[in-house]
């Protein structure tokens, strides 16, 4: 893949910039390959320590995780809410980089209190402080990439992220056990390497990424209407076709009932599912990863919303693979690529989505609406699957949810019809 | 500062703070292995004969023997442990037989669930889905239950759920018990996210256990029926119970403060035919399954003051008139076995 040398966003460059590669070269902004590294480290950074922490917390502590689970909604609904507060910051201070920044700071920061504090209290206080800087920086992060990528292979961009980002996720854990494997109770040295990754992350993201000012680039590009340039307009975010995406996303995330009961399905059914249960996470990962790229290219060819509507047949399938009896170790692979797969076709694409119907000006605070909405209706989603698990029982609750999202998906696609045929191209 | 001095800087930094990790990793490890071959802290034998009244626990202190199954005589709680050569997270001791949980390192850490003879042979063994939390013998050693903490890989995903399940000595798996039918005052109902642990024997068709309801953290005692794969709730906030050998009385931990990351529980005691409870005198908090030393003294494990990965037993009397004293150093996981009934 041919990376381009310069960190000037392709949108902000000359015509005539001699250093642009040729149409068709397949270029990815430097910047965006940064940002995918920061996020690599970021997330080596705290999936090594969320990997251990339950063994840690019951093995070193002598204590149960039992109340860790009672907070873990607690957590989804302030993630959410500092995440819309993010995408807004960012928009209306102009800065995208520094507000991406001090999210992923307080993560590194929380890190030095893990060396330092152990207990139950001081873990928790940690994670929380982890889940507020993801939350903090996950949209603005999101609009540096869309600034620094031309908007016609805006999915591929995100492709790239994604592939860099999940590659973190699966090596942190890796590294985590790997350590204790050699050192039983070291513990401690987790906590050091994730703070060391989380370290270099930020420094990275410092020194090596441009803040991109989204607004000054639209000046100087003349995107957006010139005299509101400046302005914020909320409305953008229910009015026109950015509520279509929204609606949209809130249909499919209302039955994304969450790869941990996917996994529990498979685990008590399957002795292959349960001897693996930790590594299944990692497997998901691994397809995401694969998937990222091809995926983000399809969408710019063939449409960034036709994509996230069809990636949902991803996870239909792995529903429907969960819930049919077929042997054991063919049902948990397939499962876990079709969930890869669901994941390529629509995290990504979906900020692609957002960022391509928003203004610069709007653009954190739409992919963080996109996002939130994502999250919330498929805590929802989560929430009341569980109802219908212990009403029903565990494989008739899975078929009930798949037959709803065999409905949801062409709801979505109806919602999503003037969109549907829009491509990175007709963006540009 | 041009690209290349950036990018010098980040490598600087980088191989700095990686150099420290792989220091700090290294002398972990050389501590670690020094510790390992250190003749154990405490006295032991290696003359692992079980029989005998007893007192199996996990072995906490430093050095040979670390997490292997020990025993002391039940009429000399401070004699020389002999040390086996089963290594058990938790474990449970019955008439000839054990059963033990641990957490297997690995690349990917994996979870077992198994029953030795008392020489220290593995009968049966079988995969759990998570981290080992309890796990309790039938007085007869016919039935075996476990619970173990599945864990979402991340802060996300699925969250947390326990997994109690059954099992009978020969190996048939009688299945997770959040798939039974759970009778709230004797009406069939169906909460959500409800999570099952800490099992306790009534007899070979009975148990105890506690059902906890993760939206609103209420917790319920509640008596299971094996036959008719049912369970009814007895009381609220009774939490892991433990029946008293003679059957009258169930020692538990009860919320007394706090909530979430700071709960704290006290020792306490349910009696079974009237239901009255009785808070103990420990000030300090346990998160423990309680286990009987005999009708009168109940035991308990607590994490060592300033040594992480090291634990205490300590006893204390049911009736409340006593104070906490330390019974078993560097112990975890006690488990009585007596003659003629074994609890």
């Amino acid at each position: 893949m041919y990376i381009s040398l310069t960190n000037t966003p392709e949108e902000a460059r000359g015509a005539g910039d001699s250093r642009r590669a040729p149409r068709g070269v397949r270029t990815v902004s430097s910047t965006v390959v940064t940002l995918g590294i920061v996020s690599l480290l970021t997330d080596i950074s705290s999936e090594s320590v969320a990997a251990i922490l339950p063994l840690y917390i019951t093995g070193m502590l002598g204590l149960s995780t039992i109340a860790f689970g009672v907070l873990d909604g607690l957590y989804q609904g302030v993630s959410a809410f500092v995440r819309i507060a993010g995408g807004y910051a960012s928009d209306r201070l102009d800065q995208p980089k520094w507000v991406a920044f001090t999210g992923y700071a307080l993560a590194a920061v929380a890190r030095v209190g893990l060396l330092f504090a152990a207990g139950f209290a001081a873990i928790t206080a940690v994670v929380t402080a982890d889940r507020i800087g993801k939350g903090i920086r996950t949209a603005p992060r999101d609009a540096l990439i869309t600034a620094a990528s031309d908007p016609r292979s805006l999915g591929r961009s995100f492709g790239v992220h994604r592939m860099l980002d999940n590659i973190g996720a699966a090596l942190g854990p890796l590294i985590a056990f790997l350590i204790l494997l050699v050192v039983p109770d070291g513990f401690h040295v987790v906590f050091v390497a994730s703070l060391a990754f989380a370290l270099i992350g930020v420094l990275v993201l410092g020194l090596v990424v441009p803040n991109v000012r989204t607004r000054s680039a639209a000046r100087a590009t003349g995107a957006g209407r010139p005299r509101a340039a400046d302005r914020f307009e909320w409305s953008i975010l229910w009015h026109g076709r950015l509520r279509r995406v929204l609606s949209a996303a809130g249909i499919l995330g209302l039955l994304t009932i969450g790869d941990g009961f996917i996994y529990l399905v498979l685990q008590a059914r399957s002795d292959f599912a349960a001897q693996w249960f930790p590594l299944l996470y990692v497997g998901t990962n691994v397809a995401f990863l694969a998937f990222a790229v091809p995926l983000g290219r399809l969408a710019d060819r063939v449409g960034r919303a036709r994509v996230f509507v069809v990636g949902h047949l991803g996870l239909l399938a792995a529903y429907v693979v969960a819930a049919l009896a077929i042997n054991d170790l063919v049902a948990t692979v397939l499962c876990l690529l079709f969930l890869g797969a669901f994941y390529a076709a629509t995290d990504g694409v979906l900020a692609a989505l957002a960022a391509q119907l928003t203004t610069p000006q709007t653009r954190g605070t739409g992919i963080a609406a996109a996002q939130t909405v994502v999250a919330i209706s498929r805590f929802v989603s989560a929430a009341g699957f569980g109802v219908l698990w212990y009403t029903i029982g565990r494989e008739p609750s899975m078929i009930v949810v798949a037959a709803l999202l065999a409905v949801g998906i062409p709801l979505a696609a109806l919602v999503l019809r003037p969109l549907l045929s829009m491509t990175g191209q007709a963006a540009a | 500062m041009n690209d290349r001095r950036k990018w010098a800087l980040i490598a600087g930094v980088s191989a700095v703070a990686l150099g420290a990790t792989a220091t700090v990793g290294v002398v972990a490890w050389a501590d670690y292995g020094t510790r390992r071959d250190a003749p154990s802290s405490v006295v032991t034998t290696a003359d692992w004969s079980g029989g005998g009244e007893r007192i199996l626990f996990r072995n906490t202190a430093p050095g040979q023997g670390y997490g292997h199954v020990a025993s002391v005589p039940l009429a000399d709680p401070t004699a020389a442990r002999a040390v086996s050569g089963v290594v058990c997270d938790r474990l449970d001791a019955g008439p000839g037989v054990f059963s033990c949980l641990r957490s297997v390192p690995g690349i990917v850490p994996t979870y077992t669930a198994a029953l030795y003879a008392d020489d220290g042979n593995m009968l049966l063994e079988w995969p759990l889905a998570g981290i080992p939390s309890r796990t309790r013998l039938s007085a007869d050693g016919a039935f075996v239950a476990t619970t173990s903490f599945v864990s979402g890989h991340s802060y996300a995903s699925v969250g947390f759920s326990t997994e109690t399940s059954l099992r009978t000595a020969h190996g048939e798996d009688l299945g997770n018990i959040e798939e039974w039918t759970l009778q709230v005052d004797g009406e069939p109902t169906t909460p959500v996210d409800r999570n099952y642990w800490g099992i306790t024997f009534i007899d070979d068709s009975s148990f105890y256990a506690t059902v906890g309801m993760s939206a609103t953290g209420v917790t319920y005692l509640v008596r299971g029926d094996i036959a008719a794969r049912t369970l009814t709730t007895l009381a609220q906030n009774v939490e892991c119970p433990s029946l008293s050998p003679d059957g009258t009385r169930i020692a538990f931990k009860r919320v007394t403060a706090g909530a979430g990351p700071n709960v704290h529980w006290t020792p306490a005691i349910y009696d079974v035919a009237t239901g009255e409870v009785d808070l103990l005198p420990e000030t300090r908090g346990i998160d423990d399954q309680i286990e009987w030393l005999d009708d009168d003294v109940i035991l308990y494990g607590m994490p060592r003051e300033g040594a992480a990965g090291d634990t205490d037993i300590w006893a204390l009397t049911a009736d409340g008139s006593g104070v906490p004293e330390l019974f078993i150093e560097h112990a975890w996981s006690p488990s009585v076995v007596r003659e003629g009934d074994d609890g």
